[in-house]
């Protein structure tokens, strides 16, 4: 069994390795660094540390979040460092075994394929997991 | 203890590391004796005391640990085997050995630690062969270990725990209150009796002030320190705010505790630049043997200390100095004695603190940089112009030095002058937020000159806004900054082409907007627009203007690394949570440099350019006329299209504005003694003819009458004045008479209230009709 932090993006659910997971909470203001590629989303201060935000939703190719709506933060380690990812809600964490895991579709849009390992079968939706290293290497 | 030389000093420590290894090594050898790691191990700690000893003159530790090494070298060789009598007598040496380095850490000689009992007990354990078990057990005084049944558990515990008091002067048995160590150290019992009064608690031998701390826990700490700062000044601002004063007082007490730990903790990362220097010696020696010199090398301020990564990296660069002064520098004996100079050079490296920096200075007596070949090379590289290098000082000649790919060296030789000189080490130098010049007179010599901050970690920044975030601007790279005035759009700023420039203090200085490189807002144009502060900053060898929106104050910030694909961006330093807790970008001035100021030749041309342009903007060309009554008014010459003699006559009115026609059109005339309120002058008869300037803008003229044109002099606008009236901008002195300076536009005004509306084109037109 494999345990995953959900999120939702655009009205899909997503999973992190609850292991990679540091923390997740509410979006800090962030600052923009004008000439990042795209996906940066700026950096944030975490307790005094300075962390780099990648927005999901630029790296999935999905638009951005309605107006007004707050996303929120959803800390990762990589490489031994802090990376924040900006999604639209957080989920529970779930559990889910092996047989319900299949490969990414080849239909998939191919911004997403290089993000996304795979999907897992739940009763009521497909869980969508992200590769935690190439999303955070916007 | 003080006067104890640091060899010796540093000896005692690493001694003392080495007998708790050996210890160790020992008691395990007992439980493997064919181990040849521990073996070799026990053998190159033995070793190196005894080199050290005879080094450092301690006969006695050298003799017994010779003949430990004697014994060892047998053990070693397979010659004989490892027992208990043999680990016994090895253990009962490394506690001589302990009680001499006592002795020579309490008073820096040997004391009267004996020896002799346990050199005669190796010998006779090395001789005896069958004899040497009871020898050596009974010379140890426990024969318990070797004749009982279970040969090594009584020694393993005893010997390693307890034989620092042991051997230490025998009086320190009744504070220990051990019995046993006596066993061991009896030896020393009859000798160091004057040092037995001493307490072994009150001083701290060498070994113990000072502990190996791995360096990554020294740079952890760093940071968390760093973090603390922010994180008091952080609740000093909160304090500040409210009217706790219970809090207030916390918060002060914060702000010294955390100041005092930042500091110390600062310290323990210093190192003496020392450490780098020690190999100099031995660089410039061999250097001075293949380069055919004679050099005598000078070392002062060694002791000058420095943050341990920042002498990290200047390491390179200081050698690379040596060499280059000794290779290049000075010149060979039968050179320098033509010259009239001793045939030995003098290389002296000079350290020492100025303006919370370290300076290091490396000078050698030698030939010299010649600015003139330096000129003629950046010309042949076309770095500068001739021009260019007509103006420049002999200092900034001399600093082209620094250019990428500038050597002067003239054959290439296998020391120096690879062409990857001085940026090299110019850059490594900026890298690390230093500076580096260099100072040379033909002939006598050369200095060079190293700026390198004191530490890396925390540095004093300029806090800026642009586009509504925040940036950071190293001091170091910041000159000065001047306020534009905003009122008055663009103040200042001119272009040279497309180019921005500012004129300050008579220098034109290029100006780099700050949003127009990180394309923000609403474009370069805009961004200068909107821009209020220069910037005045220095990178590599060049100055500009950034121009930002606003500056906010300076700080001392806590650089942090970027991830690696920000980095590569090449316009940020590094990132830093200032006081209120906002992240800001820390600004790489030199990548802004390179990446806004194109090549530097373009610059260089574009500036030059510009130079022609502005000696004729200046000195103004201005008009100077008469409008009676001896009053001369100058005006641009520039927004003049004509001059016109035309007869009185033709002057006509419409709706009370006298105007003439004037090739095909209507020209409205204003007469500027009029308009500068001069009339009523005696004899103001109106002449046969008048005297028109013609002033043009797109398709529409207005002549201002004047009564005599006077001369088109050249106008220094240095020497205005501000005496102001109406229709007037200021004045002047020109050509020994004080001279008005005419408002034109005002004037302008005057015949054509209309002129200057783009809509109204054919307004009196449609009035005469």
């Amino acid at each position: 069994m494999s345990q995953f932090v959900t999120f939702t993006l655009g009205g899909g659910l997503y999973g992190v390795a609850v292991t990679r997971v540091q923390e997740a909470l509410r979006a800090h203001t962030r600052t923009r660094v004008p000439l990042a590629p795209v996906g940066v989303a700026g950096l944030v201060n975490l307790r005094g540390q300075v962390v780099l935000t990648v927005d999901l939703r630029a790296r999935l190719g999905l638009g951005p979040l309605a107006e007004g709506a707050e996303p929120m933060m959803v800390v990762v380690q990589v490489d031994g460092e802090p990376v924040s990812l900006l999604v639209d809600e957080i989920g529970d964490v779930v559990d889910v075994g092996p047989e319900a895991f299949e490969p990414p579709p080849d239909t998939l849009d191919a911004r997403m394929r290089s993000v996304i390992l795979g999907a897992y079968k739940l009763d009521a939706e497909l869980l969508l997991v992200l590769d935690v290293d190439s999303a955070a290497a916007a | 203890m003080e006067d104890m030389d640091d060899i010796v000093r540093e000896f005692l420590v690493e001694s003392h590391e080495n007998l708790d290894q050996l210890d160790q090594d020992l008691v395990a050898l007992e439980g493997s004796p064919g181990s040849r790691d521990l073996l070799s191990s026990v053998f190159r700690t033995v070793h190196t005391i005894k080199g050290t000893s005879g080094f450092l003159a301690f006969s006695q530790l050298e003799r017994v640990t010779h003949a430990g090494e004697n014994l060892l070298v047998e053990l070693r060789d397979g010659h004989r085997a490892m027992d208990g009598p043999t680990t016994d007598l090895l253990l009962r040496l490394v506690d001589t050995v302990r009680a001499i380095l006592a002795a020579i850490d309490r008073d820096g000689t040997e004391g009267a630690v004996a020896v002799d009992d346990v050199i005669a007990a190796i010998g006779e354990l090395q001789h005896g062969g069958a004899t040497a078990t009871a020898t050596a057990t009974a010379t140890a005084t426990t024969p318990e270990p070797a004749e009982t049944v279970e040969p090594a558990a009584p020694v393993e515990p005893a010997a390693p725990v307890e034989p620092v008091e042991a051997v230490e002067p025998a009086a320190a048995d009744p504070v220990v209150g051990v019995p046993q160590p006596r066993r061991i150290g009896e030896p020393a019992a009859p000798g160091p009796a004057p040092a037995a009064t001493e307490d072994p608690t009150s001083s701290r031998g060498v070994a113990d002030a000072s502990i190996r701390v791995d360096v990554d826990l020294l740079d952890a700490l760093m940071r968390q320190v760093g973090e603390l700062v922010l994180a008091r000044n952080q609740i000093t601002r909160l304090a500040a705010g409210g009217e706790d004063a219970e809090l207030t007082r916390t918060a002060q007490r914060l702000h010294l505790i955390a100041g005092e730990l930042q500091e110390g903790v600062m310290k323990t990362r210093m190192q003496p630049i020392e450490h780098v220097w020690s190999k100099m010696p031995r660089i410039v020696r061999d250097l001075a043997a293949h380069c055919d010199r004679e050099v005598q090398l000078e070392m002062t301020g060694g002791d000058t200390e420095l943050d341990r990564s920042l002498l990290e990296a200047v390491k390179d660069p200081l050698t690379h100095l040596v060499r280059n002064a000794v290779d290049h520098g000075i010149e060979s004996p039968a050179e320098r004695v033509a010259a009239g100079k001793r045939p030995k050079g003098l290389l002296s490296m000079r350290a020492y603190h100025a303006g919370g920096q370290v300076v290091v200075e490396i000078a050698d007596d030698g030939r010299g940089i010649d600015p003139e070949k330096i000129a003629a090379k950046a010309l042949e590289r076309g770095l500068r112009t001739a021009e260019q290098l007509a103006v420049m000082s002999q200092g900034e000649i001399i600093n082209l030095v620094f250019h990428a790919g500038f050597s002067t060296a003239e054959s290439v030789t296998n020391v120096s002058g690879r062409g990857v000189g001085m940026d090299v080490v110019r850059t490594k130098i900026e890298a690390i937020g230093g500076a580096v010049d260099v100072d040379s007179t033909v002939g006598r010599g050369t200095v060079w000159r190293l700026g390198i901050p004191l530490t890396l970690a925390i540095m004093p920044a300029l806090t800026v806004e642009c586009a509504g975030d925040l940036y950071a601007v190293p001091q170091v790279n910041l000159l000065e900054l001047v306020a534009l005035d905003t009122q008055r759009s663009r103040a200042g700023i001119e272009y040279v082409h497309s180019a921005p420039v500012y004129r300050l203090r008579g220098e034109l200085l290029p100006l780099v907007s700050l949003a127009g490189v990180l394309q923000v807002g609403s474009g370069p144009e805009a961004g200068a627009e909107q821009a209020g502060v220069i910037a005045v900053v220095q990178a590599d060898q060049q100055r500009f203007g950034l121009l930002v929106d606003r500056v906010l104050n300076t700080e001392e910030i806590v650089v942090k690394p970027l991830a690696a694909r920000l980095k590569s961006i090449g316009v940020y330093a590094g990132a830093t949570v200032l006081g209120d807790g906002r992240v800001a970008l820390i600004l790489d001035v030199q990548s802004i440099a390179r990446r806004a100021l194109a090549s530097e030749g373009e610059l260089a041309r574009a500036t030059r350019e510009f130079d022609v342009e502005l000696e004729v903007a200046a000195t103004e060309q201005v008009l100077v006329v008469g409008i009676g009554r001896g009053r001369r008014v100058a005006m641009p010459l520039a927004s003049v299209a004509r001059l016109e003699l035309v007869p009185a006559d033709q002057v006509e009115l419409v709706g009370g504005r006298e105007v003439i026609q004037y090739r095909g059109t209507i020209l409205p005339l204003a007469r500027l003694d009029r308009v500068l309120r001069a009339h009523g002058a005696a004899g103001a008869q109106d002449p046969a003819e008048l005297l028109l300037v013609v002033y043009t803008l797109a398709e529409r003229s207005v002549g201002l009458v004047v009564d005599e044109i006077v001369d088109i002099v050249d106008d220094d606008a240095g020497q205005h004045s501000d005496i102001v009236d109406t229709g007037l901008l200021g004045s002047t002195v020109l050509g020994d008479r004080v001279t008005e300076l005419l408002d034109v536009r005002g004037a302008v005004l005057a015949a054509d209230p209309s002129f200057y509306d783009a809509d109204a084109s054919h307004h009196l037109v449609g009035a005469i009709r």
